[in-house]
Protein backbone atom coordinates (compact mmCIF):
# COMPACT_ATOMS: atom_id res chain seq x y z
CA UNK A 1 0.00 0.00 0.00
CA UNK A 2 2.72 2.30 0.64
CA UNK A 3 4.53 2.20 -2.75
CA UNK A 4 0.65 2.74 -4.22
CA UNK A 5 0.53 6.19 -2.31
CA UNK A 6 4.23 6.96 -3.10
CA UNK A 7 3.67 6.72 -6.73
CA UNK A 8 0.07 7.31 -7.76
CA UNK A 9 0.98 8.11 -10.91
CA UNK A 10 3.25 4.79 -12.08
CA UNK A 11 0.73 2.54 -10.57
CA UNK A 12 -2.40 3.57 -12.13
CA UNK A 13 -0.52 3.86 -15.25
CA UNK A 14 0.05 0.19 -14.35
CA UNK A 15 -3.47 -0.49 -14.26
CA UNK A 16 -4.67 0.83 -17.89
CA UNK A 17 -1.86 -0.52 -19.16
CA UNK A 18 -2.98 -4.50 -17.83
CA UNK A 19 -6.82 -3.38 -18.71
CA UNK A 20 -5.47 -2.11 -22.54
CA UNK A 21 -3.18 -5.35 -22.69
CA UNK A 22 -5.89 -7.65 -21.69
CA UNK A 23 -8.23 -5.74 -24.36
CA UNK A 24 -6.23 -5.97 -26.89
CA UNK A 25 -5.32 -9.14 -26.71
CA UNK A 26 -8.38 -10.70 -26.75
CA UNK A 27 -9.61 -8.24 -29.55
CA UNK A 28 -6.14 -9.27 -31.75
CA UNK A 29 -7.49 -12.87 -31.14
CA UNK A 30 -10.95 -12.82 -31.91
CA UNK A 31 -9.91 -9.87 -35.08
CA UNK A 32 -8.79 -13.69 -36.83
CA UNK A 33 -11.88 -15.24 -35.97
CA UNK A 34 -13.49 -12.51 -37.54
CA UNK A 35 -11.82 -12.21 -40.19
CA UNK A 36 -11.74 -16.27 -40.93
CA UNK A 37 -15.55 -15.57 -40.86
CA UNK A 38 -15.91 -12.66 -42.96
CA UNK A 39 -13.75 -13.89 -45.53
CA UNK A 40 -15.28 -17.35 -45.57
CA UNK A 41 -19.06 -15.52 -46.26
CA UNK A 42 -17.67 -13.78 -48.83
CA UNK A 43 -16.44 -17.13 -50.17
CA UNK A 44 -19.48 -19.05 -49.48
CA UNK A 45 -18.12 -21.26 -46.66
CA UNK A 46 -18.76 -21.59 -43.41
CA UNK A 47 -15.35 -20.53 -41.77
CA UNK A 48 -14.78 -22.21 -38.47
CA UNK A 49 -17.67 -23.46 -37.10
CA UNK A 50 -16.69 -26.87 -35.19
CA UNK A 51 -14.44 -25.80 -32.11
CA UNK A 52 -17.21 -23.71 -29.79
CA UNK A 53 -20.64 -22.42 -31.14
CA UNK A 54 -19.87 -20.98 -34.47
CA UNK A 55 -16.06 -21.88 -34.05
CA UNK A 56 -15.62 -19.01 -30.75
CA UNK A 57 -12.79 -21.38 -29.38
CA UNK A 58 -10.94 -21.50 -32.50
CA UNK A 59 -8.44 -18.58 -31.55
CA UNK A 60 -8.28 -19.85 -27.98
CA UNK A 61 -7.60 -23.72 -29.69
CA UNK A 62 -5.26 -21.80 -31.92
CA UNK A 63 -3.04 -19.60 -29.32
CA UNK A 64 -2.64 -23.74 -27.53
CA UNK A 65 -1.82 -25.68 -30.64
CA UNK A 66 0.83 -22.66 -31.09
CA UNK A 67 2.26 -23.17 -27.32
CA UNK A 68 2.42 -26.59 -27.78
CA UNK A 69 4.29 -26.69 -31.26
CA UNK A 70 8.05 -27.77 -31.73
CA UNK A 71 10.30 -24.39 -31.42
CA UNK A 72 12.61 -24.95 -34.01
CA UNK A 73 15.89 -22.32 -34.46
CA UNK A 74 17.59 -23.32 -37.84
CA UNK A 75 20.82 -24.06 -37.02
CA UNK A 76 22.47 -21.80 -39.67
CA UNK A 77 20.36 -19.01 -38.34
CA UNK A 78 21.85 -16.03 -36.54
CA UNK A 79 20.53 -16.60 -33.22
CA UNK A 80 20.88 -13.03 -31.35
CA UNK A 81 17.95 -11.73 -34.45
CA UNK A 82 16.40 -14.69 -35.00
CA UNK A 83 15.09 -14.85 -31.38
CA UNK A 84 15.04 -10.73 -31.68
CA UNK A 85 12.92 -10.17 -34.57
CA UNK A 86 9.30 -11.62 -33.24
CA UNK A 87 9.63 -9.95 -30.33
CA UNK A 88 10.55 -6.71 -31.70
CA UNK A 89 7.43 -7.06 -33.78
CA UNK A 90 4.78 -7.74 -31.01
CA UNK A 91 6.52 -5.23 -28.56
CA UNK A 92 6.68 -2.08 -31.16
CA UNK A 93 3.36 -3.14 -32.38
CA UNK A 94 1.44 -3.17 -28.56
CA UNK A 95 3.75 -0.07 -27.88
CA UNK A 96 2.01 2.21 -30.16
CA UNK A 97 -1.40 1.95 -29.00
CA UNK A 98 -0.37 3.23 -25.65
CA UNK A 99 -0.46 6.65 -27.31
CA UNK A 100 -4.23 6.38 -28.77
CA UNK A 101 -6.75 8.01 -26.39
CA UNK A 102 -10.06 6.36 -26.45
CA UNK A 103 -12.32 9.10 -25.36
CA UNK A 104 -12.86 12.53 -23.98
CA UNK A 105 -13.54 11.20 -20.11
CA UNK A 106 -11.59 11.70 -17.27
CA UNK A 107 -12.52 8.75 -14.53
CA UNK A 108 -11.01 7.78 -11.56
CA UNK A 109 -8.47 4.96 -10.86
CA UNK A 110 -7.74 4.50 -7.22
CA UNK A 111 -8.73 7.56 -6.59
CA UNK A 112 -6.71 9.39 -9.35
CA UNK A 113 -8.53 11.19 -11.89
CA UNK A 114 -7.04 9.91 -15.05
CA UNK A 115 -7.62 10.48 -19.24
CA UNK A 116 -8.60 7.22 -21.17
CA UNK A 117 -5.17 6.95 -22.54
CA UNK A 118 -2.31 5.05 -21.43
CA UNK A 119 0.84 8.24 -22.40
CA UNK A 120 -0.81 11.66 -22.90
CA UNK A 121 1.72 13.41 -25.20
CA UNK A 122 1.80 16.55 -26.76
CA UNK A 123 3.71 15.29 -29.88
CA UNK A 124 1.53 11.69 -29.88
CA UNK A 125 1.10 11.33 -33.19
CA UNK A 126 4.73 12.26 -34.24
CA UNK A 127 5.68 9.78 -31.39
CA UNK A 128 3.73 7.26 -32.62
CA UNK A 129 5.08 6.77 -36.27
CA UNK A 130 8.36 7.08 -34.64
CA UNK A 131 7.47 4.03 -33.12
CA UNK A 132 5.76 2.55 -35.66
CA UNK A 133 8.81 3.23 -38.32
CA UNK A 134 11.09 1.13 -35.78
CA UNK A 135 8.52 -2.17 -36.10
CA UNK A 136 10.40 -2.40 -40.09
CA UNK A 137 13.43 -3.79 -38.26
CA UNK A 138 10.96 -6.63 -36.97
CA UNK A 139 10.20 -7.66 -40.50
CA UNK A 140 13.83 -7.14 -41.71
CA UNK A 141 15.67 -8.96 -39.20
CA UNK A 142 13.20 -11.84 -39.55
CA UNK A 143 13.65 -12.06 -43.12
CA UNK A 144 17.92 -11.80 -43.05
CA UNK A 145 18.71 -13.48 -39.52
CA UNK A 146 16.78 -17.10 -41.21
CA UNK A 147 19.63 -17.81 -43.49
CA UNK A 148 17.34 -19.10 -46.18
CA UNK A 149 16.34 -17.60 -49.76
CA UNK A 150 12.71 -16.99 -49.54
CA UNK A 151 12.69 -14.92 -46.04
CA UNK A 152 15.51 -13.14 -47.57
CA UNK A 153 13.67 -12.09 -50.63
CA UNK A 154 10.69 -11.46 -48.25
CA UNK A 155 13.10 -9.30 -46.10
CA UNK A 156 14.18 -7.17 -48.74
CA UNK A 157 10.55 -6.75 -50.14
CA UNK A 158 9.15 -5.81 -46.79
CA UNK A 159 11.94 -2.64 -46.54
CA UNK A 160 11.32 -1.05 -50.01
CA UNK A 161 8.23 -1.62 -49.73
CA UNK A 162 7.52 0.00 -46.30
CA UNK A 163 10.21 2.73 -47.20
CA UNK A 164 8.29 3.41 -50.40
CA UNK A 165 4.88 4.31 -48.58
CA UNK A 166 5.84 5.22 -45.47
CA UNK A 167 6.38 8.73 -47.68
CA UNK A 168 3.15 8.75 -48.50
CA UNK A 169 1.45 7.74 -44.98
CA UNK A 170 3.14 10.50 -43.47
CA UNK A 171 2.36 12.98 -46.40
CA UNK A 172 -1.33 11.88 -46.28
CA UNK A 173 -1.64 13.19 -42.75
CA UNK A 174 0.29 16.07 -43.09
CA UNK A 175 -2.86 17.79 -44.02
CA UNK A 176 -4.85 16.91 -40.88
CA UNK A 177 -1.76 18.49 -39.51
CA UNK A 178 -2.03 21.68 -41.39
CA UNK A 179 -5.96 21.90 -40.30
CA UNK A 180 -5.70 20.93 -36.51
CA UNK A 181 -2.61 22.45 -36.08
CA UNK A 182 -1.47 19.84 -33.36
CA UNK A 183 0.26 16.94 -32.58
CA UNK A 184 -2.03 16.28 -30.14
CA UNK A 185 -4.90 13.45 -30.46
CA UNK A 186 -6.93 15.40 -28.05
CA UNK A 187 -6.46 18.62 -29.71
CA UNK A 188 -6.67 17.07 -33.33
CA UNK A 189 -10.03 15.39 -32.14
CA UNK A 190 -11.47 18.52 -30.65
CA UNK A 191 -11.55 20.35 -34.05
CA UNK A 192 -13.56 18.07 -35.15
CA UNK A 193 -16.27 18.70 -33.39
CA UNK A 194 -19.22 20.55 -34.87
CA UNK A 195 -21.68 20.61 -37.83
CA UNK A 196 -21.75 21.71 -41.03
CA UNK A 197 -25.39 22.56 -42.22
CA UNK A 198 -26.20 21.25 -38.47
CA UNK A 199 -25.87 17.66 -40.32
CA UNK A 200 -22.79 16.74 -41.78
CA UNK A 201 -20.09 16.19 -38.88
CA UNK A 202 -17.18 18.39 -39.07
CA UNK A 203 -14.66 15.54 -39.58
CA UNK A 204 -11.40 15.46 -41.40
CA UNK A 205 -12.40 13.13 -43.94
CA UNK A 206 -14.83 15.34 -46.02
CA UNK A 207 -12.01 18.55 -46.64
CA UNK A 208 -9.53 15.55 -46.69
CA UNK A 209 -11.35 12.73 -48.36
CA UNK A 210 -7.74 12.59 -50.69
CA UNK A 211 -5.95 12.34 -48.48
CA UNK A 212 -8.13 9.82 -46.14
CA UNK A 213 -7.83 8.03 -49.50
CA UNK A 214 -3.99 8.10 -49.90
CA UNK A 215 -3.66 6.93 -45.66
CA UNK A 216 -5.87 3.95 -45.90
CA UNK A 217 -3.71 2.57 -49.35
CA UNK A 218 -0.54 3.39 -47.49
CA UNK A 219 -1.64 2.06 -44.25
CA UNK A 220 -2.78 -1.35 -45.73
CA UNK A 221 0.49 -1.55 -47.23
CA UNK A 222 2.31 -0.60 -44.55
CA UNK A 223 0.71 -3.15 -42.58
CA UNK A 224 1.62 -6.01 -45.34
CA UNK A 225 -1.75 -7.00 -46.17
CA UNK A 226 -3.98 -8.24 -48.97
CA UNK A 227 -3.25 -6.52 -52.00
CA UNK A 228 0.17 -5.24 -50.51
CA UNK A 229 1.33 -8.29 -49.11
CA UNK A 230 4.21 -8.93 -51.29
CA UNK A 231 6.02 -9.72 -47.98
CA UNK A 232 4.51 -13.18 -47.43
CA UNK A 233 3.35 -13.66 -51.09
CA UNK A 234 2.42 -17.28 -50.58
CA UNK A 235 2.64 -18.41 -54.18
CA UNK A 236 5.81 -16.86 -54.81
CA UNK A 237 7.66 -16.99 -51.14
CA UNK A 238 6.16 -20.02 -49.43
CA UNK A 239 5.33 -17.70 -46.13
CA UNK A 240 8.21 -14.65 -46.87
CA UNK A 241 9.77 -13.61 -43.83
CA UNK A 242 8.81 -15.76 -41.53
CA UNK A 243 8.83 -18.89 -43.63
CA UNK A 244 11.73 -20.24 -41.14
CA UNK A 245 9.68 -19.31 -37.78
CA UNK A 246 7.93 -22.09 -36.35
CA UNK A 247 5.37 -22.04 -32.86
CA UNK A 248 4.59 -19.35 -30.83
CA UNK A 249 7.46 -17.17 -32.92
CA UNK A 250 5.27 -17.50 -35.43
CA UNK A 251 2.47 -16.62 -33.80
CA UNK A 252 4.14 -13.42 -32.46
CA UNK A 253 4.78 -12.13 -36.21
CA UNK A 254 0.82 -13.17 -36.77
CA UNK A 255 -0.20 -11.04 -33.33
CA UNK A 256 1.92 -8.06 -34.62
CA UNK A 257 0.49 -7.83 -37.58
CA UNK A 258 -3.31 -7.84 -36.25
CA UNK A 259 -2.07 -5.44 -33.47
CA UNK A 260 -0.64 -3.29 -36.51
CA UNK A 261 -4.41 -3.13 -38.23
CA UNK A 262 -5.59 -1.87 -34.83
CA UNK A 263 -3.19 0.68 -34.20
CA UNK A 264 -3.55 2.15 -38.31
CA UNK A 265 -7.41 1.70 -37.77
CA UNK A 266 -7.41 3.86 -34.57
CA UNK A 267 -5.09 6.27 -35.76
CA UNK A 268 -7.26 6.94 -39.61
CA UNK A 269 -10.41 7.43 -36.97
CA UNK A 270 -8.50 9.73 -34.58
CA UNK A 271 -7.42 11.69 -37.51
CA UNK A 272 -10.21 11.38 -40.68
CA UNK A 273 -13.28 10.60 -38.52
CA UNK A 274 -14.09 12.44 -36.08
CA UNK A 275 -12.16 10.28 -33.35
CA UNK A 276 -14.79 9.77 -30.19
CA UNK A 277 -17.22 11.82 -31.47
CA UNK A 278 -20.91 11.24 -32.46
CA UNK A 279 -21.53 11.51 -35.90
CA UNK A 280 -25.06 13.41 -34.36
CA UNK A 281 -25.48 16.60 -33.54
CA UNK A 282 -25.43 17.38 -29.81
CA UNK A 283 -28.36 19.44 -29.12
CA UNK A 284 -31.32 18.53 -26.78
CA UNK A 285 -33.89 17.06 -30.03
CA UNK A 286 -30.69 14.27 -30.07
CA UNK A 287 -30.45 13.69 -26.68
CA UNK A 288 -31.93 9.96 -27.32
CA UNK A 289 -28.35 9.12 -28.81
CA UNK A 290 -26.46 8.64 -25.33
CA UNK A 291 -28.67 5.47 -24.74
CA UNK A 292 -27.32 4.19 -28.52
CA UNK A 293 -24.49 2.24 -26.48
CA UNK A 294 -27.25 0.53 -24.32
CA UNK A 295 -29.58 -0.02 -26.93
CA UNK A 296 -26.77 -1.40 -29.31
CA UNK A 297 -25.89 -3.78 -26.64
CA UNK A 298 -29.66 -5.60 -25.15
CA UNK A 299 -30.26 -6.00 -29.29
CA UNK A 300 -26.98 -7.81 -29.10
CA UNK A 301 -28.20 -9.74 -26.18
CA UNK A 302 -31.95 -10.30 -27.30
CA UNK A 303 -30.21 -11.27 -30.84
CA UNK A 304 -28.00 -13.86 -28.60
CA UNK A 305 -30.26 -15.64 -26.53
CA UNK A 306 -33.18 -15.90 -29.49
CA UNK A 307 -30.69 -17.11 -32.06
CA UNK A 308 -28.86 -19.37 -29.55
CA UNK A 309 -31.90 -21.34 -28.74
CA UNK A 310 -33.14 -21.53 -32.42
CA UNK A 311 -29.40 -22.66 -33.19
CA UNK A 312 -28.83 -26.42 -34.36
CA UNK A 313 -25.54 -26.99 -32.87
CA UNK A 314 -25.66 -27.88 -28.78
CA UNK A 315 -22.69 -25.70 -27.40
CA UNK A 316 -24.63 -22.65 -28.97
CA UNK A 317 -27.97 -23.29 -27.55
CA UNK A 318 -25.73 -23.50 -24.07
CA UNK A 319 -23.39 -20.51 -24.61
CA UNK A 320 -25.14 -18.00 -26.48
CA UNK A 321 -28.27 -17.25 -24.07
CA UNK A 322 -25.28 -16.45 -21.44
CA UNK A 323 -23.56 -14.32 -23.30
CA UNK A 324 -26.65 -13.12 -24.52
CA UNK A 325 -27.60 -12.25 -20.57
CA UNK A 326 -23.95 -10.83 -20.09
CA UNK A 327 -24.74 -8.44 -22.38
CA UNK A 328 -27.59 -7.08 -21.17
CA UNK A 329 -26.55 -7.00 -18.07
CA UNK A 330 -23.71 -4.44 -19.40
CA UNK A 331 -26.46 -2.81 -21.48
CA UNK A 332 -27.76 -2.02 -18.08
CA UNK A 333 -24.85 -0.62 -16.71
CA UNK A 334 -24.27 1.87 -19.50
CA UNK A 335 -27.81 3.06 -18.28
CA UNK A 336 -26.67 4.37 -15.17
CA UNK A 337 -26.03 8.26 -15.34
CA UNK A 338 -22.70 7.39 -13.76
CA UNK A 339 -21.72 5.26 -16.63
CA UNK A 340 -23.44 6.71 -19.50
CA UNK A 341 -21.50 9.67 -20.24
CA UNK A 342 -17.96 7.86 -19.92
CA UNK A 343 -19.24 5.20 -22.07
CA UNK A 344 -20.38 7.41 -25.45
CA UNK A 345 -16.61 8.28 -26.21
CA UNK A 346 -15.41 4.50 -26.42
CA UNK A 347 -18.55 3.13 -28.04
CA UNK A 348 -17.70 5.19 -31.27
CA UNK A 349 -14.61 5.12 -31.01
CA UNK A 350 -15.02 1.48 -30.83
CA UNK A 351 -17.36 1.35 -33.54
CA UNK A 352 -15.38 3.42 -36.52
CA UNK A 353 -12.63 1.23 -35.59
CA UNK A 354 -14.57 -1.83 -35.88
CA UNK A 355 -15.88 -0.46 -39.39
CA UNK A 356 -12.73 -0.02 -40.72
CA UNK A 357 -11.21 -3.53 -39.54
CA UNK A 358 -14.13 -4.69 -41.32
CA UNK A 359 -13.16 -2.73 -44.42
CA UNK A 360 -9.63 -3.76 -44.08
CA UNK A 361 -10.81 -7.66 -44.35
CA UNK A 362 -13.36 -6.77 -47.07
CA UNK A 363 -10.36 -5.41 -48.98
CA UNK A 364 -8.47 -8.81 -48.23
CA UNK A 365 -12.04 -10.85 -49.31
CA UNK A 366 -12.11 -9.23 -52.86
CA UNK A 367 -8.63 -7.43 -53.80
CA UNK A 368 -6.04 -10.27 -56.06
CA UNK A 369 -2.08 -8.99 -54.78
CA UNK A 370 -0.58 -6.80 -56.39
CA UNK A 371 2.82 -7.89 -58.89
CA UNK A 372 6.17 -6.34 -57.39
CA UNK A 373 6.89 -3.48 -60.19
CA UNK A 374 2.96 -2.83 -60.06
CA UNK A 375 3.38 -1.88 -56.41
CA UNK A 376 6.57 -0.02 -56.87
CA UNK A 377 4.95 2.33 -59.29
CA UNK A 378 1.70 2.74 -57.51
CA UNK A 379 3.37 3.85 -54.76
CA UNK A 380 5.76 6.00 -56.46
CA UNK A 381 4.21 7.10 -59.35
CA UNK A 382 0.38 7.28 -58.48
CA UNK A 383 0.65 7.47 -54.47
CA UNK A 384 3.11 9.94 -53.55
CA UNK A 385 2.17 12.36 -56.46
CA UNK A 386 -1.05 12.47 -54.87
CA UNK A 387 -0.55 12.94 -51.00
CA UNK A 388 1.40 15.87 -52.75
CA UNK A 389 -1.17 17.36 -54.33
CA UNK A 390 -3.27 16.89 -51.16
CA UNK A 391 -1.07 18.74 -49.12
CA UNK A 392 0.17 21.39 -51.97
CA UNK A 393 -4.21 22.44 -52.00
CA UNK A 394 -4.50 21.94 -48.51
CA UNK A 395 -1.56 24.43 -47.19
CA UNK A 396 -3.09 26.77 -50.00
CA UNK A 397 -6.30 26.81 -48.54
CA UNK A 398 -5.21 27.37 -44.84
CA UNK A 399 -2.97 29.73 -45.89
CA UNK A 400 -6.09 32.16 -47.30
CA UNK A 401 -8.36 31.23 -44.85
CA UNK A 402 -5.76 32.39 -42.44
CA UNK A 403 -5.39 35.85 -44.35
CA UNK B 1 17.47 8.45 -6.91
CA UNK B 2 14.72 8.48 -8.76
CA UNK B 3 13.14 6.64 -11.72
CA UNK B 4 14.76 9.71 -14.21
CA UNK B 5 17.97 9.19 -12.90
CA UNK B 6 17.39 4.96 -12.95
CA UNK B 7 16.66 5.88 -17.02
CA UNK B 8 19.56 8.28 -17.77
CA UNK B 9 21.61 5.30 -16.18
CA UNK B 10 19.82 2.28 -18.11
CA UNK B 11 19.99 4.71 -21.43
CA UNK B 12 23.32 5.85 -20.99
CA UNK B 13 24.64 2.65 -20.36
CA UNK B 14 22.74 0.90 -23.46
CA UNK B 15 24.57 4.16 -25.68
CA UNK B 16 27.82 2.59 -24.74
CA UNK B 17 27.05 -0.76 -25.03
CA UNK B 18 25.43 0.18 -28.55
CA UNK B 19 28.85 2.16 -29.54
CA UNK B 20 31.41 -0.17 -28.41
CA UNK B 21 28.99 -3.53 -30.18
CA UNK B 22 28.89 -1.21 -33.43
CA UNK B 23 33.07 -0.66 -33.38
CA UNK B 24 33.59 -4.40 -32.22
CA UNK B 25 30.83 -6.60 -34.41
CA UNK B 26 32.14 -8.13 -37.42
CA UNK B 27 28.75 -8.96 -38.75
CA UNK B 28 27.29 -5.75 -40.71
CA UNK B 29 23.95 -6.10 -39.92
CA UNK B 30 24.91 -6.27 -36.41
CA UNK B 31 26.70 -3.32 -36.72
CA UNK B 32 23.55 -1.59 -38.39
CA UNK B 33 21.62 -2.65 -35.53
CA UNK B 34 24.25 -1.33 -32.73
CA UNK B 35 23.93 2.01 -34.27
CA UNK B 36 20.19 1.53 -34.24
CA UNK B 37 20.62 0.43 -30.55
CA UNK B 38 22.75 3.83 -30.27
CA UNK B 39 20.03 6.46 -31.44
CA UNK B 40 17.32 4.94 -29.80
CA UNK B 41 19.03 5.21 -26.11
CA UNK B 42 20.16 9.09 -27.19
CA UNK B 43 16.00 9.80 -28.73
CA UNK B 44 15.08 8.53 -24.65
CA UNK B 45 17.71 10.79 -23.10
CA UNK B 46 16.02 13.31 -24.95
CA UNK B 47 13.00 12.21 -23.97
CA UNK B 48 13.62 12.18 -20.50
CA UNK B 49 14.86 16.58 -21.05
CA UNK B 50 11.47 16.76 -22.19
CA UNK B 51 12.01 17.80 -25.86
CA UNK B 52 9.74 14.71 -27.27
CA UNK B 53 9.53 15.97 -30.54
CA UNK B 54 13.34 15.94 -31.07
CA UNK B 55 13.15 12.44 -29.91
CA UNK B 56 10.58 11.66 -32.00
CA UNK B 57 12.02 13.05 -35.39
CA UNK B 58 15.29 11.36 -34.28
CA UNK B 59 14.34 7.77 -34.53
CA UNK B 60 11.60 8.45 -37.12
CA UNK B 61 14.50 10.20 -39.25
CA UNK B 62 17.88 8.25 -38.21
CA UNK B 63 16.34 4.61 -36.86
CA UNK B 64 13.10 4.39 -39.01
CA UNK B 65 14.76 5.54 -42.44
CA UNK B 66 18.38 5.47 -42.52
CA UNK B 67 19.56 2.58 -40.86
CA UNK B 68 16.60 1.01 -42.43
CA UNK B 69 17.90 2.31 -46.33
CA UNK B 70 21.87 1.37 -44.56
CA UNK B 71 20.36 -2.57 -43.68
CA UNK B 72 18.70 -2.90 -47.21
CA UNK B 73 21.96 -2.21 -48.96
CA UNK B 74 23.77 -4.65 -46.35
CA UNK B 75 21.15 -7.04 -46.95
CA UNK B 76 21.14 -6.81 -50.96
CA UNK B 77 25.07 -7.01 -51.15
CA UNK B 78 24.51 -9.81 -49.07
CA UNK B 79 27.76 -8.23 -47.20
CA UNK B 80 30.04 -11.30 -45.37
CA UNK B 81 31.89 -10.65 -41.94
CA UNK B 82 34.43 -8.44 -41.44
CA UNK B 83 38.17 -9.43 -42.40
CA UNK B 84 40.56 -8.29 -40.20
CA UNK B 85 43.64 -6.93 -40.81
CA UNK B 86 47.17 -6.32 -39.45
CA UNK B 87 48.62 -3.80 -41.59
CA UNK B 88 48.40 -0.66 -39.63
CA UNK B 89 50.72 -0.87 -36.34
CA UNK B 90 50.62 2.92 -36.28
CA UNK B 91 47.06 2.75 -35.60
CA UNK B 92 47.00 0.33 -32.59
CA UNK B 93 50.00 1.99 -30.46
CA UNK B 94 49.33 5.66 -31.24
CA UNK B 95 45.21 5.41 -32.04
CA UNK B 96 44.08 3.75 -28.90
CA UNK B 97 45.40 6.10 -26.33
CA UNK B 98 44.93 9.32 -28.59
CA UNK B 99 41.55 7.94 -28.32
CA UNK B 100 41.65 7.24 -24.78
CA UNK B 101 43.20 10.99 -24.05
CA UNK B 102 40.67 12.76 -26.25
CA UNK B 103 37.77 10.92 -24.08
CA UNK B 104 39.49 11.91 -20.87
CA UNK B 105 39.54 15.68 -22.62
CA UNK B 106 36.01 15.39 -23.56
CA UNK B 107 35.23 14.38 -20.22
CA UNK B 108 37.19 16.38 -18.37
CA UNK B 109 35.80 20.43 -20.27
CA UNK B 110 32.30 19.12 -19.88
CA UNK B 111 32.72 18.12 -15.83
CA UNK B 112 34.41 21.73 -15.90
CA UNK B 113 31.64 23.46 -17.72
CA UNK B 114 28.84 21.58 -16.31
CA UNK B 115 29.66 19.82 -13.47
CA UNK B 116 28.56 22.37 -10.46
CA UNK B 117 25.22 21.86 -12.57
CA UNK B 118 23.81 18.83 -13.19
CA UNK B 119 20.51 18.99 -14.12
CA UNK B 120 19.40 15.39 -12.70
CA UNK B 121 21.85 14.40 -10.39
CA UNK B 122 21.12 17.63 -8.70
CA UNK B 123 17.93 16.79 -8.59
CA UNK B 124 16.35 20.41 -10.09
CA UNK B 125 13.66 20.99 -12.95
CA UNK B 126 14.44 20.13 -16.53
CA UNK B 127 14.74 23.27 -18.44
CA UNK B 128 10.74 23.84 -20.05
CA UNK B 129 11.04 22.65 -23.49
CA UNK B 130 10.72 24.66 -26.64
CA UNK B 131 7.47 23.95 -28.46
CA UNK B 132 7.16 22.43 -31.85
CA UNK B 133 5.46 25.77 -32.70
CA UNK B 134 8.35 27.86 -31.73
CA UNK B 135 11.13 25.41 -32.93
CA UNK B 136 9.48 25.30 -36.64
CA UNK B 137 8.55 29.58 -36.41
CA UNK B 138 13.02 29.91 -35.99
CA UNK B 139 13.65 27.19 -38.47
CA UNK B 140 11.32 29.31 -40.97
CA UNK B 141 12.23 32.47 -40.17
CA UNK B 142 15.39 33.06 -38.23
CA UNK B 143 17.20 30.39 -40.01
CA UNK B 144 15.07 30.01 -42.99
CA UNK B 145 18.55 30.39 -45.50
CA UNK B 146 20.76 27.27 -44.26
CA UNK B 147 17.42 25.59 -44.09
CA UNK B 148 16.82 25.75 -47.58
CA UNK B 149 20.85 25.63 -48.44
CA UNK B 150 20.80 22.40 -46.61
CA UNK B 151 17.94 20.88 -49.01
CA UNK B 152 19.96 22.12 -51.72
CA UNK B 153 22.46 20.18 -50.56
CA UNK B 154 20.70 16.96 -50.42
CA UNK B 155 19.10 17.72 -53.91
CA UNK B 156 22.29 17.53 -55.08
CA UNK B 157 23.43 14.12 -53.68
CA UNK B 158 20.78 12.60 -54.95
CA UNK B 159 21.27 14.00 -58.78
CA UNK B 160 25.00 12.86 -57.99
CA UNK B 161 23.59 9.55 -57.47
CA UNK B 162 21.46 9.68 -59.90
CA UNK B 163 24.22 10.20 -62.47
CA UNK B 164 27.10 7.91 -61.26
CA UNK B 165 24.26 5.36 -61.15
CA UNK B 166 23.48 6.03 -64.96
CA UNK B 167 26.90 5.61 -65.90
CA UNK B 168 27.03 2.29 -65.15
CA UNK B 169 25.13 0.89 -67.82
Amino acid sequence: MEFVTHHPVLVVSLIKIAIALFVVMTALAYLTWFERKVVARIQSRWGPYWVGPHGLLQPLADGIKFLFKEDIVPPAADKISYVLAPFLALALALTTLALIPIGPATISILGQPTQLVISHSNVALILLFAISSIGIYAVVLAGWSSNSKYPLMGGLRSSAQMISYEVSLTLSVVGVLLIAGSFDFYDIVGGQSGHWVHVIPKWHIFPQILGFICYLTAAIAETNRVPFDLPEAETELVAGFHTEYSSFKFAMFFMAEYANMITVSCLATLLFLGGWLSPFPETGAWRWQLYLPAAGLIIAGIGLIVGGLRGVQLSAKLVFPVLGIVCLGVGYLCTLPGVMPVIQGPFWFTAKVFFLLFFYVWARGTLPRFRYDQLMSFGWKFLLPLSLINLVVTSLVVVLRLR
Amino acid sequence: MNIAMLVFIACSVMAIVGALALILAREPVHSALALVLVMISLAILYLLLGAAFIAAIQILVYAGAIMVLFVFVIMLLNAGEEVRTNVSRLAKWVGLPLGIFFLLEMAYSLFREYGGRAALAGGTAAPVPASTRDLSMKLFTEFVLPFELTSILILIAVLGALVLAKRES
